[in-house]
């Protein structure tokens, strides 16, 4: 298939692990911050491809992994209110809250819907007026402006049942927490292809500026992700940290115009809680003053109890790029993708769900 | 030292796969949050468009991307195309990739 068979060149691919590792004299730390990259990485045999000077950690970037317990709580107790329907994308309706989940909550009679498109959610809307059907948007930049788009058209067309619950976060703010936090200790990012092909590879040049970190923008075929590498490995041999992109024919330094401007027409920036990590100051993206109406936020005023994250569970740990699974003592035993203890193991973009699947235990560079 | 080649895995998309992809049927296949993949714009309506991959087609919006024309892949997210494909970057990046091979090659 057209822009992706060409990247997965298994010859192509070989050579360029080679040079990567005749070039890497350093020992580095890389981290991939996109949840895909994590997947894809995993998947292609990537990571026990590089050579050992390279460690590969994953981030923060699996939306799933890094929704807190409270915000899942939040989703979870409107989804129990009557004349609700509850619209989200797949992953999250296995993920533990504090006292259920959401696929225990729908088996208790609750109206939940996994949809693929915010488009599908208005089409539920529309076919039920009589019900309050929220999107439970989870995401980062990538989808944003998917969610901008679908508050416009709610708009245009005048449907008053439809409502956001957003818990969208911001990809730099985060990547700054992260660097200010220093446990990572990383030389170079992985950067996120798609949510750059919305925001562009400005916003993180203050990575090189005030962190001394390279940051390359990489697409998701495995070619790509070399390239990423190679480039990362380039820059940091050479003492040159700067921004780059990898992944030109998706993403221009601009990022995508239209879509920035729907974000800013629907959203404004505020707090985000992350797991792990905590709350961050205009981290996320919160519906604006102009479309209050289809903040579900305002709209259903909850009390909630406290939230009691799982016991012994380490994906706070596992998304600040601090621990991998294998450091998890539940890895592999109390926590599996049939009995998830924590969000990394459901999601298939989870570091830990992605060790489970392509790591296995006879691989001598596991721990690695 | 020699990098571990038979750990590299390349799967080729099957019909089926892309099918599942276009219509995030997350169960068949592992899709991530962040996906995006090159689809094809066969028609165009308004800011909607009939987008095809591997002979399976849907139809996407396409209000994200008002420039795309038929013909353009887009890269399609959630049902929305989030960006245009610029094919001339893409055959430089491949021209850059068989650069990279080719010096590797020297040693």
């Amino acid at each position: 298939m057209k822009f992706i068979d060409e990247y997965r060149d298994r010859g192509l691919a070989e050579k360029l692990a080679r040079r990567i590792t005749d070039h890497s004299t350093k020992r580095i730390r890389l981290m991939e911050f996109c949840g895909g990259h994590t997947h894809a990485i995993m998947r292609y045999g990537v990571r026990q491809l590089v050579p050992e000077t390279i460690e590969m950690r994953s981030g923060p970037g699996c939306p799933v992994c890094v929704t807190a317990t409270t915000d899942l709580d939040k989703v979870i107790a409107l989804a129990q209110l009557p004349g609700v329907i509850i619209t989200t994308f797949g992953d999250i309706v296995r993920v533990p809250g504090s006292y259920s989940s959401l696929q225990q909550t729908k088996a208790e009679g609750a109206d939940i819907r996994i949809v693929y498109s915010t488009m599908d959610a208005l089409g539920i809307a529309k076919a039920n007026p009589d019900k309050s059907v929220i999107f439970a948007g989870i995401g980062f930049e990538t989808t944003a402006p998917t969610i901008a788009a679908s508050v416009i058209k709610a708009s245009q067309e005048g449907l008053e049942n439809f409502y956001i619950l957003s818990l969208l976060k911001l990809t730099p703010p985060v990547m700054r927490a992260l660097l200010d936090l220093g446990e990572a200790k990383l030389d170079g990012i992985i950067g996120p292809g798609h949510v750059s092909v919305v925001i562009g590879s400005h916003p993180y040049e203050f990575i090189p500026k005030d962190y001394g970190v390279a940051c390359v923008i990489s697409g998701f075929e495995p070619l790509d992700i070399l390239l990423c590498v190679n480039k990362l490995v380039e820059q940091i041999e050479n003492g040159k940290p700067r921004v780059e992109i990898a992944y030109p024919r998706g993403v221009k330094p601009e990022g995508n115009r239209k879509a920035l401007e729907l974000m800013q027409e629907v959203f404004e920036f505020g707090e985000a809680n992350w797991r792990g990590i905590g709350n961050v100051p205009r981290s996320g993206l919160k519906i604006g003053e102009r479309y209050a109406r289809f903040d579900a936020q305002k709209a259903f005023p909850l009390s909630l109890e406290p939230a009691k994250e799982p016991k012994g569970c380490r994906c706070g740990d596992v998304v600040r790029g601090a621990a991998t699974p294998l450091e998890c003592k539940l890895f592999r035993k109390a926590c599996t993708p049939e009995t998830p203890v924590g969000p990394c193991m459901v999601s298939s973009e989870g570091a830990c769900a992605a060790y489970y699947q392509f790591c296995g235990l006879s691989s001598p560079k596991e721990g690695k | 030292m020699k990098p571990a080649l038979a750990s590299l895995r390349l799967p080729r998309i099957s019909k089926v796969e892309s099918f599942c992809i276009i219509y995030g049927i997350r169960a068949k296949i592992p899709t991530t949050m962040c996906l995006a993949i090159p689809v094809k714009i066969v028609s165009i309506e308004g800011d909607e468009a009939e987008a095809e991959i591997a002979g399976v087609r849907r139809r996407i919006s396409i209000a994200l991307t008002p420039e795309a024309k038929i013909g353009d892949y887009v890269l399609l997210h959630t049902g929305y195309a989030i960006g245009v494909v610029d094919e001339v970057e893409a055959k430089e990046t491949l021209k850059l990739l068989e650069e990279i091979a080719s010096l590797s090659e020297v040693h």
